[in-house]
């Protein structure tokens, strides 16, 4: 609990007013609390953490805590990144977005960031749902599901976000939970670590816009679906009967130099020609 | 005794390689684009010359949103930073050009006009984009537009775009047109001391005290790069002097008037215009980017034939130059606005004007340029 405190006032802005944003049983605290303790982990200094936030539920997490803080457009989080990341590489940049933030309006950007692999860790707080906008389906709201926007159920089908970005080809892709937190906290770090593009996946349940309309009876039960449905990938892949469970872990390592490093070795390259020229 | 004047280096440049040289000798050192034509050599020239810059960063994004948000991201972190496009493109950067006025952050935006609505003439020049690119995003905000009417003013309108930009804190748009971009003359290129060069204001204070929206006596915040232990947030909502969300009425009203008057107390710095022959001028033609190049050699001839006419170009589009434009209109029998759209620039005039003169316009619209003859006739 003291842990806890001190790592409230080393790293939660004073100055912001509180109460948080979020809902009653919203999972968006607990990411915040996770992206709190990884960096906090990692014993980055907070000078140098830049966190880009897009527009929804999830871009609001910038504001509270004390780090280097930019609250961009809808989707455009990773293009606002990008540039900081190229202009200063020294920088540890995290761009934290919501389901319809990174799959939907920015699809474009993340499959691109991915492509690239642009040093940027890109965290996705997936709740299922447009959630500030009061519960409209997303890009990864799941067959079948309501929603105020898909009434009768959804026609479409959902992103997978791993496969997505797999297929994209960025450095690093994983999946956690806010019920698995210390698994949680492990992947965030993990990814910050890695150079090029890290993706992780946060499910977050939304029990306001998401789960009441879906049959779920309140706060805790979104959670226990998540402890019954989520096991680690390891296990997953072995299971026979694969329906109604999520893989969590780490899906995607590879060894890539991020965008602004190859940029560097380009130009010193080129610098290192023109010395030996003259 | 002096030392013989080094002779100047000469170069044979398109208008769009020379905004590019303006760009580095303001200081530029991030690009980030999406091919378009008519404005792509832009893109290209940076493509070559910034991996040679000291701390030099390009990226070709995926789109031209993605190049706006690339050039903010770049922009907090300290770079002077540009992007160019042409009309598709630059409806898309409308969202980021509100983002940037809203939060502040300087930029330099190059918009090469083509003719036509959507995909239009891409290889014609044309003037549609001048209201778009005051009120192009929504919601009120200041804005600076320049123009530029030949390759040596590519390179100067460029640096003056970048040092308003930094000095106001601003994104500054400056339009060219198809002719501008793509006529080839031999210019001077820039050495550095050419040019009076501008960088944004840091704080001075230690970190604690550092109000990122704090009102000051210029109404320009001081701005720190990213990363430089001043740590504050950025945001597109309407926010309070500490960059915070804010929906109090006094605090909105506060950050929109203070925004408004950053740049309305300095029209004398930001209001740029050329008088040919206006001091006794009967007959004033007002024109900007390729067609007052027409309307220069019109009015000389005009001049020639016994009129008494003058030409006013105009190199600041937005804040509109009032105080040059009105006491014109005020002692001219006729005014002519000659423009390579439906009449854009020339709403502004009449809005001026208040139907104190006649106010006639010029408009073509088929990706021809207005010529000096065209002009002439309206004239003389």
């Amino acid at each position: 609990m003291a842990e806890i405190t001190q790592l409230i006032h080393q790293y939660l802005r004073h100055n912001k007013k509180f109460p948080l944003v979020f809902c009653p049983g919203c999972g968006h605290g607990i990411v915040l609390g996770s992206l709190v303790r990884s960096v906090h982990a990692l014993g980055l200094p907070k000078d140098d953490v830049v966190i880009v936030a897009g527009i929804g539920c999830s871009g609001r997490i910038a504001a509270y805590v004390d780090f280097n803080t930019v609250h961009t457009t809808h989707g455009r989080a990773l293009t606002v990144a990008t540039g900081i990341k190229m202009a200063n590489p020294k920088l540890t940049v995290i761009a934290v977005m919501g389901d319809g933030d990174a799959f939907s309006i920015g699809g474009n950007h993340l499959i691109h960031a991915a492509r690239r692999n642009i040093g940027v860790t890109a965290l996705v707080l997936n709740n299922f749902i447009y959630g500030m906008t009061g519960g409209q389906c997303s890009s990864t709201t799941p067959e079948g599901a309501y929603s105020h926007t898909c009434p009768q159920g959804q026609l479409e089908s959902a992103f997978d976000i791993v496969e997505l970005t797999r297929a994209a080809g960025a450095a690093g892709v994983s999946r956690g939970t806010v019920y698995h937190v210390k698994e949680l906290d492990a992947l965030l770090a993990e990814a910050i670590s890695r150079p090029g593009f890290n993706l992780v996946e946060a499910l977050t349940p939304c029990f306001t816009q998401y789960g009441r309309g879906n049959g779920f009876k309140s706060a805790v039960e979104m959670f226990k679906w998540l402890k019954a449905s989520c096991l680690p990938v390891e296990r997953y892949e072995k299971l026979e009967d694969r329906t109604g469970k999520l893989p969590i872990g780490t899906f995607v390592r590879r060894d890539v130099a991020g965008l602004e490093t190859r940029w560097a070795n380009m130009r010193q390259a080129l610098a290192a020609k023109k010395g030996g020229a003259a | 005794m002096t030392a013989p004047r080094k002779k100047r280096r000469e170069a044979f440049l398109l208008g769009n390689e020379a905004v590019v040289e303006g760009a580095l000798a303001a200081g530029c050192t991030f690009y980030a684009g999406y091919p378009i034509t008519p404005s792509t050599e832009i893109m290209e020239c940076m493509a070559k010359r910034l991996p040679h810059v000291p701390d030099g960063a390009f990226i070709q994004m995926e789109d031209e949103i993605a190049s706006m948000g690339a050039v903010i991201g770049a922009s907090l972190a300290g770079r002077k930073a540009m992007t160019a496009t042409s009309g598709p493109g630059f409806s898309l950067m409308q969202e980021q050009i509100g983002y940037a006025a809203m939060t502040e952050t300087p930029l330099v935006l190059v918009n090469v006009m083509r003719g036509g609505a959507s995909t239009g003439l891409p290889t014609s020049p044309g003037q549609g984009d001048v209201q778009q690119a005051r009120w192009g995003a929504h919601g009120d905000h200041p804005i600076i537009v320049l123009s530029a009417a030949d390759v040596p003013e590519c390179v100067e309108m460029t640096v003056t775009a970048f040092n308003f930009a930094e000095k106001y804190r601003s994104p500054v748009i400056l339009l060219l047109d198809e002719i501008t971009a793509h006529t080839r003359e031999k210019i001077e290129l820039p050495e550095p001391g050419d040019f009076e060069v501008f960088s944004r204001l840091t704080p001075t204070m230690p970190p604690e005290w550092y109000k990122p929206y704090e009102e000051t006596m210029r109404g320009v915040p001081p701005m720190p790069p990213i990363g430089s232990g001043y740590r504050f947030h950025v945001t597109g909502l309407t926010h309070d002097p500490l960059g915070f969300p804010t929906s109090r009425p006094e605090e909105v009203r506060a950050l929109t008037e203070r925004q408004f008057r950053k740049i309305d107390r300095f029209f004398e710095d930001i209001q740029i215009v050329e008088h040919v022959e206006t001091a006794d001028a009967e007959v004033v033609v007002i024109a900007y980017g390729c067609v007052a190049r027409s309307a220069r050699l019109a009015v000389k001839q005009a001049r020639e034939a016994g009129v008494r006419a003058g030409l006013l170009v105009l190199k600041t589009l937005y804040p509109f130059p009032r105080r040059h434009v009105e006491p014109l209109l005020r002692n001219c029998r006729l005014a002519v606005v000659p423009e390579l759209n439906m009449g854009q620039l020339s709403r502004e005039v009449k809005r001026v004007n208040e139907g104190y003169t006649t106010v006639r316009t010029i408009n073509r619209i088929d990706g021809q340029i207005i010529t000096p003859s065209q002009i002439l006739k309206e004239i003389a």
